[in-house]
């Protein structure tokens, strides 16, 4: 054995001059490895792949002639950009390659960004630098964040897009879950423009809970929120029947009546004799705009802007009901429930209809002794364990901060500070979905609730959750589209007290605050003639006859008519055009005629409003059977000539119509006075 | 020999902690058979790219009389990326089996196949047809929801009543193939940007070209084309863009 070897070192180094050759030999050898290596790699044969299926194509000239060899780089410093990745996809670009089956070489599909402007890892994550299958697509030691699966996709929308935009419809339902759920009650949540997601659930007060509701109700409430009501965000803690009773011992026992007292139900207050007349009621009052209840069918109809009613009477005391429909302000004067000015009967007549929607199995196996002062202690140590009073006002405990994890780069985090848990893929949109799907699946003494979201709700939640990048909060300001944050806009005076107490702006938008249900009324002073605002307000009628929703009628004196009519003409006018510039008089009946003509033939309005209730049928603009009575003509005009100037996003099409033309239809419109939908309901 | 055992023992922790369960499901075992297979629901859909289908999709097993049947084994298959959970199941007592569907990542039409084994072990099956909205789809997709639907679409809802019926010359829904299909992506667009007089169609359908930008436009045809029923073959007849041009629009 010794000797074999000695023979074969004699053989290639015996002497100088074998030794010499031998060395150059492996000295080649070693330096052909690194160009072998190169000649092998993966990404050449990729490159060789795609030659051979374009070669086999009708238009293999032109694909030839975008074709580049070698490693290609999109490299934007500024942004962190380096992608290799277009060395290997090379048919991102090419039209004629949208159906090859190949999902490298395949067309990128159609998105508003320039590829080698935006790079591919900016939304597609993974390691750009990478030229290997493996270490570009999927997590490695080095790098740990691999390609962001295809149903989050908008997650990369979303670091820089902070506002709703229309092409990523679950990016903006998980924004809006997060906000509707209150997530951001307990987890901060600071997006890259500066501003923070403020929650939208409006959790209430429980300082004066006991004179509204009962023990054996907030019992069973806290036990399942959801089996009161489906629709309900409060989320289940998974309360023991102890803690559940020891959180309702204190939760009743910190409560202080209100001030001044709620009265007890007046033996002389009398509802109307006609059963129906609450549902009558409840309709007319469109109490259904903001509110949900089962009916007969046991299908939910309704807003979903304050609570589901379906119970009601099981949940709210009968004193409670008559205080809080008389005047909400009294047990809440933060909430988004207009003061009706209800009178004493129709008060009767309306709580009395809620007292009879009971769900009586929800409270009926629920019996609580006395409760003791042990009791109520631990149920005040459970409340500032699990941190109730973060939502709720509680007596007695303070709000606690920073209670949990803030989530402001949430999308970023190293997966070495993630505890996973059996059955979770390693990955951080798994943990973080499966963290919002069940979060006591990482132990049992973790505080989060449970949340009753669909798997669809899940991934939504997910995705605006991974949009919360490092890449959002350092790339540079200039690639960031803010949100859309409301104003803090309040209108003034008598007026504007009057319209807090109304609460306008829980539906219309005024100066950018408010709410999306009811038209803008920024302009509304410039669009309207004042005697048919105060018309409007004394009795709203219909004006778009396919909508549920509806202006309430909120039963106002003449005084406080003529006081909001006042504010609004003077106030919300427009700056745009003078709104007396267009006297009626100016109108000549040949106009009138002619705007008769463009309505009905060149424009076809009739097929979206209707200006004579005997023959249109229109159903999606406001009819316009009264419009003369209604509307300024200059504001028509201009609505005319350009409605998205005068209304961001209303949906009547921009015509283009030329200056006389519009003239025309101004002088038509105006000239429709037959009355409104209930005259015409009448006839 | 002591080193030995603890690099033995080091090994064997090594391995037991490195290796991963497999997690494999067992082949069913089927307790009956049935002689077809129907999609009782959730055929059809439009979803989006990568999401999960809004409703499951449920198929049944029936005998050779047509009835439903209990514990037969059915199994899901469709392209790789499509994800079916659970993607095989025994039917229940009304012989159903439900699964809900992830669609796969590029946009466009799914197929999908649930079959089932009969007596003889011949495999019987059926296909289920699904649609993914890509990115541009989906920008048609919610631009259609806003503006173009309540006309377009016959059926009415308390929340959203369809004008269809109001109007005398009736709309093509926009799943419309037959009619659609025909139409040029040039036609297309023509009418959408410049109402239904610009081709000669009637005036009820507003110009939409001052309202909606080009993308938008080019989004709402790629929609059309999307959930067209029958499917749009690319490239078909284009016999309306001679006289497109002759319009000069």
């Amino acid at each position: 054995m010794k000797n074999k070897l000695h023979a074969l070192w004699q053989l290639f180094f015996g002497d100088s001059a074998r030794a010499f050759g031998s060395a150059s030999v492996i000295l080649l050898v070693l330096l052909a490895v690194a160009p072998a290596k190169n000649h092998f790699s993966q990404w050449r044969h990729y490159q060789k792949q795609y030659l051979r299926l374009i070669r086999g194509r009708a238009d293999a000239v032109t694909l030839e002639r975008h074709f580049q060899g070698g490693i290609q780089q999109i490299w934007m410093p500024e942004q962190q950009v380096t992608d290799r990745c277009t060395t290997c996809h090379l048919g991102l670009k090419e039209a004629s390659l949208a159906d090859v089956s190949s999902g490298a070489f395949r067309k990128h599909p159609v998105i508003p960004h320039s590829l080698t402007e935006f790079g591919c890892t900016t939304c597609h994550r993974g390691q750009g630098a990478a030229t290997t299958l493996q270490e570009a697509h999927n997590a490695t030691e080095q790098w740990e964040q691999p390609l962001l699966p295809a149903k989050y996709i908008e997650a990369g929308c979303g670091q820089c897009h902070l506002e709703n935009q229309t092409g990523t419809p679950f990016l903006n339902q998980g924004r809006q879950l997060i906000s509707a759920y209150g997530c951001t009650h307990c987890h901060t949540i600071k997006q890259p423009d500066g501003t923070y997601i403020i929650p939208d659930d409006d959790p209430p007060s429980l300082k004066h809970i006991a004179d509204k509701t009962t023990r054996e109700w907030i019992y069973a409430w806290i036990k399942d929120p959801q089996a009161y009501a489906s629709t309900a965000t409060m989320p289940n803690y998974h309360f023991s029947d102890d803690d559940a009773r020891d959180i309702s011992a204190f939760v009743i026992a910190q409560s202080t009546p209100m001030e001044p007292p709620v009265q007890p139900v007046k033996a002389d207050a009398k509802a109307a004799a006609d059963p129906a007349a609450g549902t009558t009621l409840y309709g007319q009052s469109f109490c259904a705009s903001c509110h949900a209840m089962q009916n007969a069918a046991g299908i939910l109809v309704g807003g979903n802007v304050g609570p589901e009613l379906t119970g009601i009477g099981t949940k709210a005391k009968p004193e409670w009901l008559q205080d809080w429909v008389a005047n909400p302000n009294h047990y809440d004067p933060g909430t988004m429930m207009p003061h009706y000015r209800f009178d004493a009967k129709q008060v009767a007549t309306l709580a009395g209809f809620l007292e009879s929607k009971t769900e009586p199995d929800f409270v009926a196996n629920v019996h609580l002794d006395p409760a003791t002062p042990e009791q109520i202690e631990h149920g005040k140590r459970l409340v500032v364990e699990n941190g109730c009073a973060i939502c709720h006002e509680i007596n007695g405990i303070k709000k606690p901060e920073n209670f949990a994890p803030e989530l402001s780069r949430i999308g970023s985090k190293p997966l070495n500070q993630l505890i996973f848990v059996e059955g979770v893929e390693h990955t951080l949109p798994d943990y973080i979905g499966a963290k919002v799907r069940n979060p006591r699946a990482f132990g049992p003494s973790l505080k989060m609730p449970q949340f009753k979201f669909t798997p669809q709700q899940v991934d939504a939640v997910t995705t605006a959750l991974l949009a919360l990048t490092d890449r959002a909060q350092s790339q540079p300001p200039a690639m960031r589209i803010a949100s859309v944050q409301q104003t803090k806009y309040e209108p003034a005076g008598r007026a504007g007290q009057l319209m807090r107490d109304l609460r306008c702006l829980t539906c219309h938008m005024i100066n950018g605050h408010g709410g999306d249900m009811a038209p803008d009324l920024t302009w509304e002073g410039t669009a309207v003639q004042r005697e048919w605002l105060t018309q409007f307000l004394k009795n709203p009628e219909t004006l778009r006859p396919a909508l549920i929703r509806r202006m309430p009628k909120f039963n106002l004196t003449d005084s406080e008519i003529n006081t909001l009519a006042d504010y609004m003409m003077t106030v919300y006018q427009t700056p745009e055009f003078d709104s007396d510039s267009l006297p009626m008089s100016q109108f000549t009946s040949a106009q009138v005629e002619q705007g008769r003509q463009l309505f009905y033939s060149k424009f076809a309005c009739q097929s979206c409003h209707i200006a004579d209730y005997k023959n249109d049928k229109g159903y999606i603009g406001p009819a316009l059977a009264a419009a003369g009575k209604r509307f300024n003509a200059a504001w028509v005009y201009h609505w005319l000539k350009d409605p998205q100037a005068l209304r961001p996003g209303t949906i009547e099409p921009n015509q283009h119509m030329t200056d006389d033309d519009a003239r025309s239809l101004t002088a038509f419109v105006m000239s429709l006075k037959s009355g409104g939908a209930q005259e015409a309901m009448k006839k | 020999m002591k080193p030995v055992l603890i690099a033995v023992c080091a090994v064997t922790l090594l391995m037991s902690g490195c290796s991963r369960k497999s997690k494999q499901p067992g082949p069913l075992q089927a307790t009956a058979t049935g002689a077809g297979i129907v999609e009782s629901s959730g055929g059809k859909q439009i979803g989006y790219a990568g999401m999960l289908l809004d409703q499951p999709v449920v198929v049944q097993v029936n005998d050779a009389s047509g009835s439903a049947v209990a514990g037969a084994a059915v199994y899901f298959s469709g392209p790789s990326d499509v994800g079916f959970a659970p993607a095989a199941a025994l039917t229940d007592s009304s012989g159903q089996v439900t699964t809900t569907v992830a669609l796969g990542r590029q946009g466009g039409r799914y197929k999908l196949t649930a079959s089932t084994r009969d007596a003889s072990g011949k495999k019987v099956e059926i296909q289920i047809d699904e649609i993914a909205l890509g990115y541009q789809q989906t920008v048609g997709a919610q631009l259609n929801a806003q503006y173009c639907v309540r006309c377009h679409d016959p059926e009415s809802t308390p929340q959203r009543v369809s004008n269809m019926d109001n109007l005398s010359v009736k709309p093509h829904s926009l799943t419309e193939g037959d009619t659609l299909n025909k139409m040029s992506d040039a036609d297309l667009i023509a009418i959408i940007s410049h109402g239904g007089a610009a081709l000669n169609k009637s005036p009820l359908m507003p110009p939409w070209g001052y309202t909606l930008s080009k993308s938008d436009i080019a989004a709402l045809v790629a929609y059309i084309r999307a959930v067209a029923d029958p499917p749009y073959e690319a490239g078909g007849l284009v016999y309306a863009q001679k006289w497109v041009g002759k319009l000069r629009l």
